[in-house]
């Protein structure tokens, strides 16, 4: 089977010129896998998120999704950063529906079927715990209720690619593992291939199939770890020995990129 | 919400705070023109504008009409090509680049000075007015606007990129919106600017218009007329802002949530 993402011998300066963001990156994600990128801050792991989305292009390499070599924002593709960045003017619910005023065929379909749509939302609220919220202003919403409107907007659209680029850095330690539940249960009931850009190995661990280590900039790619522990995982799973060893190697693989730098 | 905040002014004393202290400054304006003995060729008080403006009912609610149509006329204007000439440079580096030190450029220029110009090319009536008002008012609206813009976060417009949405898109969807709290704040200060733009353009230029029976009062050295016709100007100017403060409040609610002004 071919790889769903696939970046090979990647290199990527921003503005074309000057010391490289990432270099030599190779990476290969299957479809449906949830994939995580660790590394310490700095290390341009958001750069590999453009470039997976077609925001940029890299100078060097190759990155293809779904087959085809990306020369474009890639359309299928929904992201959630660590900054929920809802527009406040929208109520929840219209942040939520957003995405569907601009891809196709929603884009066309939108006015006419608005009902539909409108239902679809309200389901995806419902499924991460925001039923009855769609009302409100994001700005009415705690932090961790936005990012979760956040990843709802991310998928609203049934994208095929879910790019997630620390989005529990800013919510305090429960917030953040009821979070992981969210989008383990999100991952699980849809058929969508995610890539988790983080610096914290446990949720890396907790979350991921497949977990990419990254030197400090430019970026490299220093290992590559596959995570077996079945599914469907339970947080308990957290502190089992076989848990914690992983995160201890992976927390090894970095701490040692960060005294070579 | 409750008034037992220590050191803090309660909601009735705000309430009344801006009348009182009008009702103060006049108070103290006719005194002191009292206690003094002013001349009212040199200071009339209060009582004898007041007069002068009851005498005058007629033509001052006349003239202030016609200002006013002026005003809103130029200032009309000022919002389509404010907020078009807003967009262009918000959204392209190129234009922002190009054109920002020519309107700078115009902007600096007193607008008085532009009136002759008009003049000419006009006649006296009400197109030096207009344009006056016009083209001392659409500044603010495009820079603002053009902020509004230029200010977007990079992550909501990487977001909409990554679905595919236009440059076009992002603006409509994101930048217009997002700069209207910035383009409504412009609105009052454009308002009262097209106000001073119509004003001086009348005074130079019109047989109609505030301006124009300012010009002719200090002609005929009717020194209590021209206050009459300075307190209408003020009014008038209040009830403007005021206008575009509610329609500010009423369009941007979302972006105005802060209790910083408590």
């Amino acid at each position: 089977m071919s790889p769903f993402v696939a970046l090979a011998g990647v290199t990527h300066a921003y503005g074309g010129s000057g010391p490289p963001a990432v270099e030599g990156m190779t990476i290969s994600v299957n479809e449906g896998e949830f994939a995580a990128i660790v590394g310490p801050s700095g290390c341009g792991k958001s750069t590999v998120m453009k470039l997976a989305t077609g925001l940029q292009f890299p100078q060097a390499g190759k990155v293809v999704v779904a087959g085809k070599e990306v020369a474009a924002p890639v359309k299928i593709s929904g992201m959630a950063f660590q900054n929920p960045t809802l527009l406040p003017w929208r109520t929840t619910l219209d942040n939520l529906l957003l995405p569907l005023e601009i891809v196709q065929p929603h884009r066309s379909r939108l006015r006419r079927h608005r009902d539909e749509y409108v239902a679809r939302a309200q389901a995806l609220l419902e499924q991460v715990g925001l039923r009855g919220m769609g009302e409100k202003f994001p700005w009415q919403l705690s932090g961790g209720m936005q990012q979760r409107a956040s990843l709802c907007r991310a998928l609203i659209h049934e994208p095929q690619l879910l790019m997630l680029d620390e989005p529990f850095g800013a919510l305090d330690a429960f917030t953040r593992e009821e979070l992981w539940c969210v989008i383990r249960d999100l991952h699980a009931s849809r058929k969508v291939t995610v890539i988790l850009v983080t610096h914290d190995l446990r949720e890396a661990v907790f979350l991921a199939d497949r977990i990419f280590c990254m030197s400090a900039r430019p970026g490299r790619i220093i290992a590559e770890r596959e995570v077996h522990l079945p599914r469907p995982r339970d947080l308990e799973v957290t502190y089992t020995s076989q848990f914690i060893d992983i995160v201890h190697e992976l927390r090894a693989h970095i701490a040692h990129a960060r005294t070579t730098a | 919400m409750t008034s037992a905040v220590p050191g803090q002014p309660s909601k009735a004393v705000l309430a009344a705070a801006p009348w009182v202290f009008t009702i103060g400054f006049f108070l103290v304006w006719e005194i002191a023109c009292r206690a003094l003995a002013v001349s009212t060729f040199v200071l009339p008080p209060p009582s004898a504008i007041a007069k002068a403006m009851w005498e005058y009912r007629g033509p001052l609610a006349f003239h202030s009409a016609h200002t006013l149509w002026m005003t809103l006329a130029g200032f009309a204007l000022a919002v389509v090509t404010g907020l078009l000439l807003g967009i262009a440079l918000g959204a392209s580096k190129l234009v922002h680049a190009g054109t920002y030190p020519l309107l700078v450029a115009f902007n600096a220029i007193p607008k008085v000075a532009v009136v002759p110009i008009l003049v000419i090319w006009f006649g006296v009536g009400w197109a030096p007015a207009v344009l006056t008002a016009f083209l001392i008012s659409f500044f603010p609206i495009v820079v603002n606007v053009a902020t509004g813009l230029a200010t977007i976060e990079p992550e909501v417009e990487d977001v909409m990129r990554a679905l595919g949405a236009s440059k076009m898109d992002i603006i409509a969807k994101v930048g217009v919106p997002r700069s209207l709290p910035y383009f409504f704040g412009s609105l009052k200060v454009a308002i009262t600017l097209a106000y001073v733009g119509s004003v001086i353009a009348e005074y130079n230029a019109s047989n109609y218009g505030i301006g124009n029976l300012m010009a002719r009062a200090s002609a005929d050295f009717n020194v209590p007329l021209l206050f009459a016709a300075l307190v209408a100007l003020g009014v008038l100017g209040v009830i403007i802002y005021a206008a575009m403060a509610i329609l500010e409040r009423r369009t941007t609610g979302w972006a105005q949530r802060s209790n910083f002004a408590t």
